[in-house]
């Protein structure tokens, strides 16, 4: 018997298969829209989690509301069917009402609404990668004296008759193979189209050349200095921290000679490790000063100012001992003249900043204009001081910040 | 590399469809295109379509569908056909051959689904395909247009994919016009006959208001609006008419989804079994038909679920227990024609309403859960008392029964152009989250305030979005 229904089958051919990628460009949009709803996100993450520390790899979940897509659906307090392997009872837990631990639904890609469970994984390394697109070390000069030789990339510069047979030019050696056999027979001799041997020979080989490419760049260097005295508590610690462990990622994902320098103080200065600096806890008076001229000590040890682009950074609770309010305030001053950009960012956990003194005031004495000041209150204040310190045209938030803190 | 090629695959199709035709299927011709997993993904991406249009949720599809292949969370399917004549299904290169076999006998099944089953006849499946590629092309247009450009189309698209449920379920029935609508209202506002109106006062007559809009309530939000805002342009209209085609086409494979992978289920095994396979393509056949209909443990297989009852079915007509005749009668119909005649008139939600029995429900132990707290609680298992309520919560969840009944009451509430709709509540809230996000579209494309009337933790309220954004009040 014959069928009458018919049938066609078309065979798998891989060159189509390599071809045809039809989603790519929806792909592609896709991303645009993830990346933009991550950057929007970015003030909660980082107030919601605790980055700092945390290995690079590790996998961020981010919830992102601009790239669900949202439909009429029904809340949690429908209930479901389901089944079991013959021993159901009544009252028996079968799953969480997040999903988790829930057999599989029947649910299947496409044509189901379901819920829109969407978030997107991001490593930390990419986060900071976005957070820091828009951002730059500001007033950047370049002090030429001394440049790191950091970029060594190898640039490809003519053509050559020897070289190594990995930089082989196959086009241009066909070329000139055939420019020579044409060279080389004459006019009557063309018509017989016998296919004679013409093999390659030295001297159609020809290699791509490269030279390496040395990219001249200015130094720069950042000056970490955190209070670490007792008045500093364990949250204005981790706001404090929070706030360096961004600059230093920053520093590093954006700048490749960038060295970085961390100073601790309490009643005197230390040059400390990026460890001890993140993870260590000191006590004592604070004496802001000392951090200042151990930061001006480093600075004349290493970092001469003629030749690098410095970069301080200053978090404290402001709660200084008094009688060395006129000794921060010089150092401060010659802080300012050597470095390009000097910032102090005052840590006041809402509520506290009544009852204590704050540099903030003392420092508005200090006239310079690569001075700035933030007020960080809470952990969703990490990321907006941040930007003001590092957004090239910081001035009209700058100057909004101090105001509030003024008041 | 595999132990088939083509040559293969056609031998045994041919085969098959001698069977296909001996067991009284009817199908549309086929076509088989073979292709890699990542092409296929491509396919699922966009529902198996050759061509569709582009938009970004369905990179987002493809990326989602990549990952949980890519990390082992689900296989692939190992089949994809598609509604259209001649029905295009998609066989994946690495399969093995006894998957092949498999799944070519399983596509014919669905192929008769679709052709057959009343709910897929407004589906037009001749056109499907070119269908398609004119939106697709459409589409491009728009977004090639410098005028318009992709920010535009996805603000309508992103906002019209929102809504593309939210539209009339039965499709046999016949949408009546304005006119009609209105022509029903006079209707219903005569008065009845009366053989005594001579005796009678007469009654007063409310005169309908012929003018309201809509004349009843309206759940094909795309259309109405593409119909009523008149400040949309053309290529707005069109992608709204876009959207809700596209929409429409898959409806009916989700009102079937359980009746249609248990047919499917049911006549590759019964062609499989008939077609003197060799022994070691038998065994591993039994081995993957097994893994494909097995139950989910606490979850709902639908290929489980639908081959059951269809095998009941069977079973019920041709050999029935004498518990059964005392109870539902002695059968009227052979097994085989009770069988056809339900892949003809049914959906999921009526099949599983006629065909579902207690027993096979006790022998499924389905049972009904409930969130209490943070877990998933069983709240009813299938004896006496709670079978029925579990029929019942099935039968709501299944195919549309999941998306709620959204419908516009009002097209100028407050005389000032608002739009007024109901959700029409039957024990289920609204996720409030993502009710905001919809009406928020049913704002941008309505123009005016929306105004949404639900039910949350048992009372009503009003959810409104207008130009100054959401709110919410109780409603008395």
């Amino acid at each position: 018997m014959k069928p009458t229904i018919n049938a066609i089958f078309r065979p798998y051919s891989s060159s189509d298969a390599l071809r045809s990628d039809r989603s790519a460009g929806d792909r592609q949009r896709h991303r645009q829209k993830v990346r933009e709803a991550v950057r929007e996100n970015i003030a909660d993450l980082i107030a919601e989690e605790s980055i700092i520390g945390k290995n690079k790899d590790r996998v961020i979940k981010v919830p992102i509301r601009g790239v669900k897509e949202y439909r009429f659906i029904y809340g949690e307090n429908s209930s479901g069917v389901g089944q079991g392997d013959g021993n159901s009872e009544k009252g028996q837990v079968i799953g969480k009402t997040d999903g988790t631990g829930q057999g599989q639904g029947e649910d299947k890609a496409g044509d189901q609404p379901g819920v829109d469970y969407y978030e997107t994984d991001v490593t930390l390394e990419e986060l900071i990668e976005i957070m820091f697109e828009d951002l730059e070390l500001p007033d950047m000069e370049r002090k030429i004296l001394r440049e790191v030789m950091s970029d060594r990339i190898s640039k490809r510069k003519g053509f050559r008759k020897a070289g190594i047979r990995i930089r082989l030019d196959k086009k241009r050696t066909v070329k000139s193979r055939i420019k020579r056999r044409l060279a080389t027979t004459r006019q009557d001799d063309a018509q017989t189209d016998e296919e004679e041997r013409f093999p390659f020979r030295k001297e159609d080989l020809v290699y791509r050349h490269l030279v390496e490419d040395v990219r001249p760049e200015s130094n720069a260097a950042v000056l970490c200095i955190m209070d670490t005295s007792g008045s500093m508590d364990t949250l204005k610690k981790y706001l404090a921290r929070s706030f360096f462990f961004m600059l230093y990622q920053f520093v590093c994902t954006k700048y490749r000679n960038v060295e970085i320098a961390f100073i601790a103080h309490h009643t005197e200065g230390k040059e400390v490790t990026e460890e001890e600096f993140f993870y260590k806890g000191e006590s004592g008076g604070t004496f802001i000063s000392s951090g200042y001229n151990k930061a001006l000590e480093v600075i004349q040890a290493r970092y001469h100012p003629s030749l690098w682009n410095l970069y301080a950074f200053h978090c404290s609770d402001g709660d200084n001992f008094d009688s060395d309010n006129p000794a921060a305030l010089k150092a401060a001053q010659e802080l300012c003249e050597l470095c390009n950009l000097f910032g102090y960012g005052e840590i006041k956990p809402l509520g506290s900043r009544y009852y204590e003194s704050s540099m903030l005031n003392i420092f508005r004495r200090l006239e310079a204009d690569n001075f700035q000041t933030v007020l960080i209150e809470r952990k969703e204040d990490i990321w907006p001081s941040f930007k003001t310190f590092m957004s090239k045209e910081r001035t009209p938030i700058a100057t909004e910040t101090r105001e509030a803190a003024e008041q | 590399m595999a132990e088939w090629d083509v040559k293969d695959l056609e031998g045994w199709d041919e085969k098959i469809r001698v069977k296909v035709q001996e067991f009284g299927l009817s199908c549309f011709d086929q076509e088989f295109e073979v292709c890699d997993h990542n092409q296929m993904l491509g396919y699922m991406a966009y529902s198996g379509m050759p061509s569709h249009y582009p938009h970004w949720s369905y990179g987002k599809s493809f990326e989602k569908l990549k990952t949980m292949y890519d990390y082992g969370v689900s296989g692939l399917p190992y089949e994809m056909v598609i509604n259209s004549d001649p029905s295009i299904a998609y066989l994946m290169t690495d399969n093995s051959f006894c998957l092949q076999i498999l799944t070519i006998a399983h596509v014919y099944g669905h192929n008769d689904f679709f052709r057959n089953n009343f709910t897929f006849k407004s589906t037009r499946a001749e056109h499907i395909i070119s269908r398609f590629k004119v939106h697709a092309d459409r589409v491009r247009s728009y977004l090639e247009d410098p005028s318009i450009g992709v920010e535009k189309v996805e603000w309508v698209l992103d906002a019209a994919h929102g809504l593309s449920l939210q539209c009339r379920r039965n499709l046999a029935i016949k949408k009546l016009t304005l006119r009609e609508q209105r022509e029903r209202m006079i209707e219903a506002a005569r008065p009845a006959d009366d053989p005594f109106e001579d005796l009678h006062q007469p009654e007063d007559i409310e005169a309908p208001d012929l003018n309201k809009l809509p004349a009843s309530p309206e759940e094909d939000l795309l259309l109405f609006i593409r119909d009523h805002n008149d400040k949309l342009s053309d290529w707005e209209r069109d992608l709204l008419t876009i959207v809700h085609e596209t929409g429409q086409y898959f409806i009916p494979q989700m009102e079937t989804k359980i009746m249609n992978e248990g047919w499917a289920s049911y006549w590759h095994r019964e062609i499989m079994n008939s077609l003197d396979l060799p022994q070691d393509l038998y065994l591993e056949f039994l081995v993957r038909h097994n893994q494909v209909v097995r139950p989910f443990p606490k979850g709902l297989n639908p290929y489980y679920l639908g081959l059951k009852v269809w095998d009941d079915i069977k079973r019920r007509h041709d050999d029935p227990t004498p518990e059964e005749i005392e109870k539902y009668g002695r059968p009227t119909k052979t097994g085989t024609q009770a069988l056809f005649e339900a892949r003809e008139v049914d959906r999921d939600a009526s099949f599983l309403r006629r065909f579902l029995t207690e027993e096979l429900m006790r022998e499924m132990d389905m049972f009904e859960y409930e969130p209490r707290g943070e877990d998933l609680v069983i709240s009813k298992v299938s004896d006496k008392e709670g079978w029925r309520g579990i029929k019942e919560t099935l039968i709501k969840s299944v195919g549309m029964g999941g998306v709620p009944v959204i419908k516009i009451e009002d097209a100028d509430y407050n005389q000032n152009r608002s739009l007024y709709v109901k959700h029409y509540h039957e024990g289920r809230d609204l996720q409030l989250e993502y009710a905001e996000k919809a009406i928020s579209y049913l704002h941008r494309l309505w123009g005016h305030e929306v105004v949404l009337e639900t039910v949350v933790n048992s009372k009503r309220a009003l959810l409104s979005y207008s130009d100054d954004g959401f709110s919410a009040k109780p409603l008395k």
